[in-house]
């Protein structure tokens, strides 16, 4: 059928996907580690846990998904959406987090709700 | 551009600058660009609006501590999947067809366990009354993780395809594909995992 296999899967070298899973793993422990330590704000923790689960997304996508194999076209497509994602959560900060539905408990609970965790 | 042989969709995209890869590996890629986009738009609203209400939002978050540690499973059954999808690629494209078809039958095992131990997280919390229109938080909750097992269950159906096609023909290039939408459903979870669960 194909006579140009060697196109549609270019050479490179062995992928050290073993490495790269055991890597995720105790990546994985180190999440869920990372959430019992109280840095001093919020805004650490979250910083802490998005930063790790970038460097387990990029193993994912550089080594599965061999990102680091391929042409850099594929990587800047494949690389864009994360950056576009950055300026829309950004974007709607002011408006969703910080403008007229900041601290909106009609918006994010209900009332029954709301006593029972007051209650607690 | 020269005819002497057919371009069929798996060959190589003609663009001197991406010589070597696969249309489909391409149209692929732009496919889950768009999908990157799609759990953009739900992730960041979950993050701005829990950022607008974090009290409200934690007091629901500490009713899913029970579940972490279905979660927390289930995350290192999608990695494992996420090598035995990678490696049934690699078992197409050295012709080891045995191989890549077991593989494919336990990457797909794996996402069907996936989705049971999900669908038990669901009935629990179903019991205890904790369902989407509950508050904000369980809105999101079950509207982010319905929604990602819906694209594990969209991933489990080609690859039992691929299971079959395999022993018929040479998949290797379909497998790849299919491959790359496995693990970008694998890195979804890695960011719901702690968004939801942890932090």
């Amino acid at each position: 059928m194909s006579d140009s296999h060697a196109a549609e899967h270019h050479e490179h070298p062995p992928v050290p996907y073993f490495i790269v899973f055991g890597t995720l793993v105790v990546f994985t422990g180190i999440t869920i580690g990372a959430s019992f330590i109280d840095l001093k704000s919020k805004a650490a923790n979250v910083s802490l846990a998005f930063a790790i689960a970038g460097f387990k997304a990029s193993l994912v996508m550089f080594y599965f998904m061999h990102l680091k194999y391929e042409k850099r076209p594929i990587v800047a497509i494949a690389l864009a959406p994360f950056a576009l994602v950055m300026v829309l959560v950004a974007a709607l900060m002011p408006d969703i987090a910080y403008g007229q539905y900041h601290n909106d408990d009609k918006l994010t609970t209900t009332p029954a709700v709301k006593e029972h965790h007051e209650a607690k | 551009m020269s005819d002497s042989h057919a371009h069929s969709w798996e060959h190589d995209v003609c663009e001197p600058a991406m010589e070597g890869t696969g249309l489909g590996k391409l149209a692929m890629w732009l496919f889950l660009c768009s999908e990157v986009m799609f759990f953009a738009g739900l992730l960041g609203a979950y993050m701005t609006l829990r950022i607008g209400h974090p009290e409200n939002f934690e007091a629901s978050q500490k009713l899913l501590h029970d579940s972490v540690g279905f979660a927390a499973f289930n995350t290192a059954l999608l990695i494992s999947s996420s090598l035995t999808m990678a490696l049934a690629v690699l078992a197409g494209q050295k012709k080891e067809t045995a191989k890549q078809r077991l593989l494919l039958l336990v990457t797909s095992a794996m996402g069907l366990l996936f989705l049971i131990l999900k669908s038990y997280e669901y009935s629990l919390k179903i019991k205890h009354g904790l369902l989407p229109n509950h508050d904000l938080f369980f809105a999101f909750y079950w509207t982010l993780t319905a929604i990602h097992g819906v694209h594990i269950l969209a991933g489990i159906i080609p690859m039992l395809g691929l299971w079959y096609y395999a022993g018929k023909k040479d998949v290797s290039a379909e497998t790849e594909m299919v491959g790359l939408y496995w693990h970008f459903v694998d890195l979804v979870w890695i960011f719901l995992f702690p968004l939801l669960y942890l932090i």
